[in-house]
C-alpha cells in the first residue's frame, strides 16, 4: 500500500486499521490486556469504562504470571469501531497496562466461558436436565437427590442456550466466569 | 549503594534528588514526620498555602512557568480531598505534578480513622497514576518513578500516599540513578506518515498550523522548532488557548488565537482551510464548535503523544503519534531534504483571503471616557507591560478570555491560564507559584472579582513570602461569563450571576498588609497600572470596569466557526435548542 493511501481515519498502515472506522454499526468485541499485577489496577481499567461511558459485557480477570506480576484481563465490550479504537486507545495509556489486544479484530479468538449451573427438581424434570447436560457436553459436579449443579464450557453463547434449557427445568442458580480468549495462531 | 533512613528523610532526600527546590503544602497529623524532616534541613524550600487547593495550583504554576514539575505536600483526609480540584485541572491541561498526600498508619487504613479517606481512590480518576506506599523500602523507587511519570509522556499529575507509620519506619534509600521504569511512551513519530504530511504540505493551497499546549509542554526545542517551520513555509498559524506563545504574536503569520472566543480570522481560516496540521492539540469542544461543520473541506494532520486524542473527536487523516519536538525536528528534515516545497501561488491567494478577513478588526469596540472597558484595561495592561520579563495568570472568564485576545505572547511558558477544567480560583495560587519560580520577574493575575474571591486566602501566603504578584482584577461586579450566557440563552434572567456583598478590595489588601490600588475612571487607568508596576511588593488593583460588557467575538455554541458573532449586533435567538444544552 502507498504512503498516501492511507484509509480516512486510519492512524498507521497495518491492515489492523483497515476496516471502516466510520461506521455507525455497534460491534462486539473482546480485548485482552495484559497489566501489572498491583493493587487498584482492577479499579483503574473499569473506572476508565464507567468514566468514559463504555459498555461492559464481560470482564475475567486472574494472574498469569506470579514471577512477571502479570494479570490478564479480558473484556468483552460492544460500541461502534471509533468507540472501540477509542478505548483500546484509552486501556493502552494507563501506567500499569503492558499490552491491549483487540482479539476480535486481529480475526477469529478462541473464546471460552465457564458456567455453573444448579438445578432442582423431581422425577422427569431431573432426568431431562441430565439428559440435556450430557447433549452439551456438561459434567455433574455435585448432586442431591433434588438437585445437580452442571459444570459446563464453552462459548458465551452455549452457555446462554444451556440456560434456556434449564430455565424451565428448575434453574436455582448460575454462576459464570466471564469470557477467556485467546488468540489463534502461534503469535499473541 | 543503599542508604538506611526513615521515610520521611526519604521523602525529602528524594525531592533534593529530583532537583526540587520548592514545595507548596500545607502540614497535619498524618504529615508531621515529613515536616519535621523539612524543618530539619535548608535545600527544600516550603511554601506555606492558606488551602490545599492552593498547593496544587501554585505547584502547576510553578510547573507551567518553568517547564519542571511542581511539588505540593499536603495531609490525608480533608488535605487530599481540598487537593483534588487541582489534580484534575492539572489532568485536564496536561501539567506535571507531584502531590503527596499523608495517610493514616497502615494498620488503621479501612476503619474510618480520624482524617481517613480513601486518597488513592478519589484521586484515581484525576491523575495520570497514583501510589499508595505501603512499605518504606519501597517509598523512594515509588517517588522517583513519580516524577518519571508526571514527566514523560503526555506530563500530568500524580500523587503519593504514604501512611504514616511508613514515614517514621526505616528503610533503604534508592538512588535515582538507579531507577529504572518500564513505563517509556513513544517519542519518534511514524516515519512514513511524516512522509505523507510532508506531501501535503508540499501540495496544500490553504494550509493552516493549529498549535496547542502539548508545543509549549514538549519544551522550549518544540517552539524554536515551531517558528522554524512555520518561518520556512510561510504557512498561518493560530493556536489554542493552552498553546499561546509557541508562536510569537509579533510574527507575521500569526492569527491570533482560535476557539469560542478566538479570532475571526483564525476560525474562518480554520474553516476554509485545505490541510489542518494540528500540533500538539486535541480539537476540545471550545476549538470545534459544531463537530459536523467543522473544518469540512480540509484534510486533517494530527501530531500528539498521546495516542488517544487522534480521533478521539475529530477524524484525521494523518495521526503521528510521538513528541512535538522529535516530529517537528524529522519533519522539517524530511521537507527541506525534498527541496522545500510549497504551493507559493496557492499560499499568496490564502494570504489574501486571510488579510479580508482581518479587515474586520474583529477585537474591535466601543470604548468610553466614562467607564473603564474590561478590553481597554487589558490593551492599556499589555502597553504597559510589554516587553518586561512578565509572566500572566488567569483565572476562568470573561477576563480570561479578553487577557487571551488583547495580551501577546512573545514565548512560551509565560501563560498559565486554567483551560480544560476552568478553574475559577486558580490564577491567583497560580501566580503565587511563578514568582517563587521567577522571583524577579513581573507575575500578573488577570483575574475577575469573583474567580478572584475563590482563593483569596492566598492573601496570607503572599504577604508572608512578601511575593510581588499583581492582583489585577477586572471587577464588573458580576459572573460576567455566566451573565453574558443568561442573556443570549436564557431570555436576560440573571440567576444568581452578580457579586453581591463584594469587599472593599483596597480595605482588604491592606488588612494583609498589601499595598491596594482603585481605579474607576479611564482617564486614571495609566497611572494606576504604573503605579502597580512599580510598586516593589504585592498589589491588590481594583479595576472597576464596565458590567454590562460581552465577550466578543463568538462562536455561538452549536454553531460552526464560520458563525461568527462579531460584537454588538442583536444576539437574541442565535443560539438553538440544540446550542443551549452544551456547555
Amino acid at each position: 500500500m502507498s504512503a498516501l493511501n492511507i484509509k480516512k481515519g486510519s492512524t498507521s498502515h497495518s491492515a489492523y486499521n483497515l476496516r471502516d472506522t466510520h461506521s455507525d454499526k455497534i460491534e462486539r468485541h473482546t480485548l485482552a490486556v495484559v497489566v501489572e499485577n498491583e493493587p487498584g489496577v482492577l479499579a483503574r481499567v473499569i473506572g476508565l469504562f464507567s468514566g468514559r461511558g463504555y459498555n461492559i459485557e464481560s470482564l475475567t480477570v486472574a494472574e498469569i504470571d506470579h514471577e512477571g506480576h502479570r494479570s490478564r484481563i479480558t473484556i468483552v465490550t460492544s460500541g461502534t469501531p471509533h468507540v472501540i479504537d477509542q478505548i483500546e486507545a484509552q486501556l493502552g495509556r494507563i501506567v500499569p497496562v503492558h499490552e491491549v489486544h483487540d482479539l476480535t479484530a486481529a480475526g477469529s479468538a478462541v473464546e471460552r466461558e465457564l458456567a455453573l449451573f444448579k438445578v432442582g427438581g423431581k422425577g422427569d424434570a431431573r432426568v431431562e436436565a441430565l439428559r440435556l447436560a450430557d447433549i452439551f457436553r456438561a459434567n455433574v459436579v455435585d448432586s442431591t437427590l433434588e438437585s445437580f449443579v452442571f459444570e459446563i464450557t464453552g462459548t458465551s453463547d452455549k452457555i446462554d442456550a444451556f440456560a434456556e434449557l434449564m430455565r424451565p427445568l428448575g434453574l436455582i442458580d448460575v454462576a459464570r466466569t466471564g469470557v477467556a480468549a485467546l488468540s489463534r495462531g502461534a503469535y499473541k | 549503594m543503599t542508604r538506611e533512613m526513615t521515610g520521611a528523610k526519604m521523602v525529602v532526600q528524594a525531592l533534593k534528588d529530583q532537583g526540587v527546590e520548592v514545595i507548596f503544602g500545607y502540614p497535619g497529623g498524618a504529615v508531621l514526620p515529613i515536616y519535621d524532616e523539612i524543618f530539619l534541613q535548608n535545600d527544600i524550600r516550603h511554601i506555606l498555602v492558606r488551602h490545599e487547593q492552593a498547593a496544587v495550583h501554585a505547584a502547576e504554576g510553578y510547573a507551567r512557568s518553568t517547564g519542571k514539575p511542581g511539588v505540593a505536600l499536603v495531609t490525608s483526609g480533608p488535605g487530599a480531598t481540598n487537593a483534588v480540584t487541582g489534580l484534575t485541572d492539572a489532568l485536564m491541561d496536561s501539567i506535571p505534578i507531584i502531590v503527596l498526600t499523608g495517610q493514616v498508619p497502615t494498620f488503621m487504613i479501612g476503619t474510618d480513622a480520624f482524617q481517613e479517606a480513601d486518597t488513592i481512590g478519589i484521586t484515581r480518576p484525576c491523575t495520570k497514576h497514583n501510589w499508595l506506599v505501603k512499605e518504606t523500602d519501597k517509598l523512594s523507587q515509588t517517588i522517583h518513578e513519580a516524577f518519571h511519570v508526571a514527566t514523560s509522556g503526555r506530563p500530568g499529575p500524580v500523587v503519593i500516599d504514604i501512611p504514616k507509620d511508613v514515614q517514621f519506619a526505616t528503610g533503604r534509600y534508592a538512588d535515582r540513578a538507579h531507577h529504572v521504569s518500564r513505563y517509556q511512551p513513544r517519542k519518534k513519530g511514524d516515519p512514513d506518515a511524516i512522509m505523507v504530511l510532508v506531501k501535503m504540505m508540499e501540495t496544500a493551497k490553504k494550509p493552516i498550523f493549529y498549535t496547542g499546549g502539548g508545543v509549549i509542554n514538549s519544551g522550549p526545542a518544540a517552539s524554536e522548532l515551531l517558528r522554524e517551520l512555520v518561518d520556512a513555509t510561510g504557512f498561518p498559524i493560530t493556536s489554542t488557548l493552552m498553546g499561546l506563545g509557541a508562536y510569537p504574536a509579533s510574527g507575521k503569520h500569526w492569527l491570533g488565537m482560535l476557539g469560542m472566543h478566538g479570532l475571526y480570522e483564525a476560525n474562518m481560516s480554520m474553516h476554509d482551510c485545505d490541510l489542518m496540521i494540528n500540533i500538539g492539540a486535541r480539537f476540545d469542544d471550545r476549538i470545534t464548535g459544531r463537530i459536523d461543520a467543522f473544518s469540512p473541506r480540509s484534510r486533517k494532520a494530527h501530531i500528539d503523544i498521546d495516542p488517544s486524542s487522534i480521533n478521539k473527536v475529530i477524524r484525521v487523516d494523518v495521526g503521528i503519534v510521538g513528541d512535538v519536538a522529535h516530529v517537528l525536528q524529522d519533519l522539517l528534515d524530511v521537507w527541506k531534504s525534498r527541496g522545500r516545497v510549497t504551493d507559493r501561488k496557492g499560499l499568496s491567494g490564502w494570504w489574501d483571503e486571510i488579510a479580508e478577513w482581518k479587515k474586520i478588526d474583529c477585537l474591535k469596540f466601543k470604548n468610553s471616557g466614562k467607564t473603564i472597558k474590561p478590553q481597554h484595561a487589558v490593551q492599556r495592561l499589555e502597553a504597559l507591560t510589554k516587553g518586561r520579563d512578565r509572566y500572566i495568570t488567569t483565572e476562568v472568564g470573561q477576563h480570561q478570555m479578553w487577557a487571551a485576545q488583547y495580551l501577546n505572547f512573545e514565548d512560551p511558558n509565560r501563560w498559565m491560564t486554567s483551560g480544560g477544567l476552568g478553574t475559577m480560583g486558580y490564577g491567583f495560587p497560580a501566580s503565587v507559584g511563578v514568582q517563587l519560580a521567577h522571583p524577579d520577574a513581573l507575575v500578573i493575575n488577570v483575574a475577575g472579582e469573583a474567580s478572584w474571591l475563590m482563593n483569596m486566602q492566598e492573601l496570607g501566603t503572599v504577604a508572608q513570602y512578601r511575593l510581588p504578584v499583581k492582583q489585577f482584577i477586572l471587577n464588573n461586579e458580576r459572573l460576567g461569563m455566566v451573565r453574558q450566557w443568561q442573556e443570549l440563552l436564557h431570555g436576560e434572567r440573571y440567576s444568581q450571576s452578580w457579586s453581591e456583598a463584594l469587599p472593599d478590595f483596597v480595605k482588604l489588601a491592606e488588612a494583609f498588609g498589601i499595598k491596594g490600588i482603585i481605579c474607576k475612571d479611564p482617564a486614571d487607568l495609566d497611572d494606576a497600572i504604573m503605579e502597580m508596576i512599580n510598586h516593589p511588593g504585592p498589589v491588590v488593583f481594583d479595576c472597576l470596569v464596565e458590567k454590562h460588557e460581552n465577550c466578543f467575538p463568538m462562536i455561538p455554541s452549536g454553531k460552526p466557526h464560520n458563525e461568527m458573532l462579531l460584537g454588538e449586533a442583536d444576539t437574541q435567538g442565535v443560539i438553538g435548542s440544540q446550542g443551549a444544552v452544551l456547555v
